[in-house]
């Protein structure tokens, strides 16, 4: 293939009639293929090489060990004796060799559900499905209108009289025996619909010029929520809080908790937001100004559209981090996913396999950080496409 | 002290009606440094006025001072009968009648052509959406790009960008536009397509303000040429007089360095 007068020395014209005096052609196709590839980056000298073989055997070497533990050796099921106690021979005798995934077999509906009441436990399983669905709903854009908002709060009226019961010939199911996945779904979920638009007013409220008070406040809120870990926040909620309250008056702890993480979390978001706002060009909060929009419309329509679109990464980042962070209401004896879960291993003849728990329940968080992670690279293609040049 | 004693005239006669605008005694300070010094200026109405300088003279804070996207510290600005101050619905009247384009476009980016010139006419007159859509693009086919209106600004050229620009600040129907360099940013084959558009502007009657260096479009369509310098209005008068007979040494060197650089 010949290298020379290959390049357009000719600056491209306006005009669609002026022919260009070279023709167009393609680019030279690819050469090789997988195989090249691999010979040009994994073996291309003998230091190389012998990284990516000894690597390579690592890899095998523990999938297939993996492989073996959880699905080769696996123990699915152990018998039950008259009493009705499971047997778990099978599982000591597989222990370091197979995974006993009798255990979640025996405990899926207290790791799910927590101590709520045995028989009622279809209705949390209710409210998992009606989070889920309307993670869904919310996922898509076609119904980012004014109804979605209607959606949310129906569903969540759904799930409140679901949890507590007490009408509709639903019996009364307190608090404190709800658990489980809800109870996560419930602090995440609140957690960040209500954290986020407060954060946006924080970040706001940081930038203001014209109000210096509301400004102090906001910076005074945000160093203060986050110079203390959560943990301290979640004991102030849980202990501190009450004494504080006028006798008889009792806020429930979940509620307690929930707030915190509201706060909390709002914290941190808010200052995600406000990275977005400062990287926003001048120029379009002036061009705003000069047509005479108000602030609030200046806001809504111009700023922060484009201001969150640009922090789509870091508030997926931080919106994943609380996702998990729930888990820390355990301290404070709320009886979320995680806590579930160890309740489970507390009882004697189970004692040994926390492996196998803790894997689930990673497997669950994964799924829902996964999803959330997934969902928030298509959304940046999606909404990058309109203004891709 | 009586609008009509501070109005310092042009050539041509003077309409019965109020000014435009009216700057007097504008100072203004970044910090320590003084970078609008006394300036007073009075611009009629339906007059065009081209405002050139070499940079860091103020020209551009002065025009900015006149929507306040720039707030001055001593002095009065009176804008269509309207004194700015820090009275915020006096403010909201006097930027729905000026309309502004920028050295950078500063075109919404992520809103398509047509939305960009609806916007406005919408949140800020309340005008139903077919209507405003049907104006958006009334104002499109006047600046000659109607084709584009449903992509998005990044999809334009510079030249078109500006353009859309301008259809935007006239969707919202000002009495005055202000100008702040509005080809610097262009590609010289742009400014053309640019200049244009505000030549058709000028001739249509509008009142406007314009920075710039386009020395051939001040000779064309402007009823008065200010030189500004190290903040301060130095000479003022017609393009003929201004480019011809420079009375001061400043303006003469000004210029040459212009005319130099063309």
């Amino acid at each position: 293939m010949s290298g020379t007068a290959q390049i357009d020395p000719v600056p491209a014209t306006t005009g669609a009639t002026a022919a260009p005096v070279i023709e167009q052609r393609r680019p030279a196709a690819p050469t090789g293929g997988p195989w090249a590839w691999a010979r040009l980056n994994l073996f291309g000298s003998w230091w190389s090489t012998a990284v990516t073989l000894g690597l390579g055997a690592l890899i095998v070497l523990w999938g297939v060990r993996f492989v073996e533990w959880a699905f080769v050796h696996a123990v699915w099921s152990v018998p039950y004796n008259a009493s009705g106690q499971p047997q778990t021979a099978a599982c000591q005798e597989a222990r370091g060799v197979g995974a006993c995934w009798a255990i979640i077999a025996d405990k899926y509906r207290l790791i799910l559900f927590g101590r709520y009441p045995y028989e009622e436990q279809w209705r949390p399983a209710i409210c998992i499905v009606l989070f889920i669905g309307l993670y869904v709903v919310s996922a898509i854009r076609r119904f980012w209108r004014r109804e979605l908002f209607l959606i949310w709060l129906v569903t969540l009226a759904v799930i409140g009289v679901l949890m507590w019961g007490g009408v509709l010939g639903l019996t009364f199911v307190p608090q404190d025996s709800w658990g489980g996945l809800p109870i996560t779904l419930i602090l995440a979920t609140f957690g960040l619909a209500f954290s986020f638009p407060l954060s946006i007013l924080v970040a706001l409220g940081r930038r203001s010029t014209k109000l210096p008070a509301v400004k102090l406040l906001c910076v005074l809120y945000v160093e203060l929520i986050r110079g203390v870990p959560l943990i301290s926040l979640l004991f102030m909620a849980s202990v501190m809080f009450p004494l504080f309250m006028p006798d008889g008056v009792n806020i429930d702890k979940l509620l307690r908790a929930q707030i915190a993480f509201i706060l909390f979390a709002a914290a941190y978001l808010a200052e995600v937001v406000r990275g977005g706002l400062q990287a926003l060009p001048k120029g379009q909060y002036e061009a705003a100004d000069a047509l005479g929009l108000t602030y609030w419309q200046k806001t809504g329509k111009i700023v922060l559209p484009q201001a969150l679109r640009l922090v789509i990464p870091p508030l997926v980042n931080t919106f994943i981090g609380f996702f998990k962070d729930t888990s820390l209401v355990l301290i404070i004896g709320i009886f979320d996913l995680l806590t579930s879960g160890k309740v489970a291993l507390s009882e004697p003849v189970w004692q040994a396999f926390s492996t196998e728990i803790y894997v689930a329940l990673a497997v669950i968080y994964f799924a829902f950080c996964f999803a959330m992670s997934k969902y928030s690279r298509g959304l940046e293609r999606e909404l990058g496409r309109a203004t891709r040049r | 002290m009586s609008q009509a004693q501070t109005v310092e005239r042009g050539e041509r006669p003077f309409p019965p009606e109020a000014p435009a605008i009216v700057l007097d005694h504008v100072n203004k300070w970044y910090g320590t440094m003084h970078v609008l010094r006394d300036v007073s200026m009075t611009v009629a109405q339906k007059e065009r006025v081209v405002v050139c300088g070499p940079s860091g003279s103020g020209k551009s804070t002065m025009i900015r001072c006149i929507n306040r996207l720039e707030t001055h510290q001593e002095g009065r600005i009176v804008v269509d009968g309207t004194e700015l101050t820090d009275d915020l619905r006096a403010l909201d009247t006097i930027r729905r009648d000026v309309g502004m384009v920028f050295q950078s476009f500063n075109l919404f980016p992520h809103l398509t052509i047509l939305e960009n010139c609806t916007l406005a006419p919408i949140w800020v007159r309340k005008m139903p959406k077919a209507e405003a859509e049907e104006l958006g693009m009334s104002y499109l086919r006047r600046v000659r790009i109607p084709e584009q209106a449903n992509k998005y600004p990044g999809q334009l050229s510079g030249g078109q960008q500006q353009r859309v620009a301008i259809a935007r600040a006239l969707c919202m129907k000002p009495k005055i536009m202000l100008f702040d360099e509005p080809t610097s940013a262009l590609d010289p084959e742009m400014i053309k397509e640019v200049l244009d558009t505000m030549i058709e502007l000028a001739e249509s009657g509008m009142t406007m303000v314009c920075v710039t260096h386009e020395m051939g479009f001040a000779r064309r369509v402007a009823d008065r040429v200010v030189f500004m310098d190290r903040g301060e209005i130095v000479e003022s008068g017609t393009p003929e007089r201004m480019f011809e007979h420079p009375e001061t040494d400043r303006l003469k060197g000004f210029l040459s360095q212009i005319l130099r650089g063309h």
